[in-house]
């Protein structure tokens, strides 16, 4: 899918964020969506800054890829110069965040550097090459990506908050009533499939 | 006797990783390959043997690099020591094995970012020595490679009637096409560990009722 006037780049970023949501339909980003879901408060804000990262890291691995790696015949580096990159910018969001922001900063706590480890991060950045995305495509690839995993983690917090209180029996507390919670979201985003071309 | 002492412990850390801190089903790492490349039996074998091989690697070279890394760059060194190892498999596997590296796709690379790697370095090989490290590594891998291959045998049957493309059920078997796609993941994996969960459980009830 190419990006060439406004229709279709609406039609792409809503292929992004719901067609192929990261999380329902290619699985990428699974640990933090499992692991900071408890609480709607805290999934936003682990949304907020995994967007800003996918962004910016789609941006900055673009110049990288074509500027430094592809002309130098250094392709294969691909994926340790993209996670360099990546933990790079992780850590200006850490800094930047525990100056101005820091409830968020406490609450995000551990998860926060671990969005270098965030899978759907390097992702999107080999996705970006490998789909042969231009600038524009990237960065929206990028950002609406994010948005779209933003989306799947904050409405699983909903439902986690109210899980909390119900009857579940032992054994599935936890993880297991999450997965399969995660498992009839899919089902539903399912229904979006076929809605852009 | 120190030396049977020494191979029973060998024993201890490899068995850890298989059954006690089973990686996906006790400590639940690694979600996004087990859900992602569980849909037939022969990829949870390839991607489970890809990342033994990075996990036995980096734990012996991080082991063996663990008092010449400083403190606070041990990260980023983990990540570039891993991502030497992942580079390898994939070059390897798109030379060898081309079918595999199409299935498994943009999930090899991403073994990078698998976070039992990293937690293995960080909690296992950072402390201990080469041999422990090296046993630790491949306990952990083995473990991940039957999890995952449970689950995609699983999947595969439901989903396809066979397993290991090898039709067992009768051609009358309507396969049930939501067990391959994503949804069938998230709900085979939840019901998997729910239902170990429940046996560890029970078994921890009894050994507590007994004492």
């Amino acid at each position: 899918m190419n990006v060439t006037d406004f229709t279709s780049m609406l039609l792409f970023m809503v292929n992004c964020v719901l067609c192929n949501n990261y999380i329902f339909s290619r699985f990428y980003g699974c640990c933090p969506f499992l692991g900071v879901s408890s609480k709607v408060e805290t999934a936003l804000g682990m949304g907020m800054a995994v967007t800003f990262v996918m962004g910016m890291a789609s941006l900055f691995t673009y110049f990288v890829y074509h500027l430094l790696l592809a002309p130098l015949g250094l392709a294969y580096l691909q994926t340790i110069a993209f996670i360099a990159v990546i933990a790079g910018l992780v850590q200006f969001v850490e800094m930047f965040m525990k100056k101005s922001m820091a409830a968020l900063y406490g609450a995000l706590g551990i998860y926060l550097p671990l969005i270098t480890t965030n899978c759907a991060v390097l992702a999107v950045t080999l996705l970006n090459i490998t789909e042969e995305y231009n600038l524009l495509e990237s960065v929206l690839n990028g950002v609406f990506g994010a948005l779209g995993f933003t989306l799947a983690i904050v409405l699983m917090a909903g439902v986690r908050e109210r899980l909390e209180t119900s009857d579940i029996p032992e054994g599935f507390k936890g993880f297991p009533i999450t997965l399969i919670t995660a498992g009839l979201m899919s089902v539903a985003f399912m229904g979006f499939s076929g809605l852009v071309g | 006797m120190p030396n049977s002492e020494g191979t029973r412990s060998m024993r201890s850390i490899f068995l850890n990783g298989i059954l006690g801190e089973n990686p996906t089903f006790r400590l639940v790492l690694g979600t996004c390959p087990t859900l992602a490349v569980t849909t037939a039996a022969i990829n949870g074998v390839g991607m489970g043997l890809a990342a033994t091989f990075v996990l036995v690697m980096s734990n012996i070279v991080i082991s063996l690099l663990r008092n010449f890394i400083p403190d606070n760059v041990r990260i980023p060194a983990f990540i570039v020591v891993i991502c030497t190892f992942v580079t390898i498999v994939q070059m390897l596997l798109q030379a060898f094995l081309p079918a595999l590296y199409d299935a498994l796709g943009l999930f090899i690379p991403l073994i990078v970012v698998n976070c039992i790697i990293l937690a293995r370095a960080e909690s296992f090989a950072s402390k201990n020595p080469v041999l422990a490290s090296a046993m630790d590594g491949l306990g952990m891998g083995l473990g991940f490679t039957l999890s995952i291959t449970l689950i995609a045998i699983v999947r595969e049957v439901i989903g396809a009637g066979s397993i290991f493309g090898v039709q067992i059920l009768p051609e009358s078997y309507q396969p049930m096409l939501l067990m391959i796609m994503p949804a069938g993941g998230f709900i085979t994996f939840g019901l998997l560990l729910g239902i170990i969960n429940t046996i560890v459980l029970r078994h921890t009830a009894r050994k507590e009722r007994q004492a």
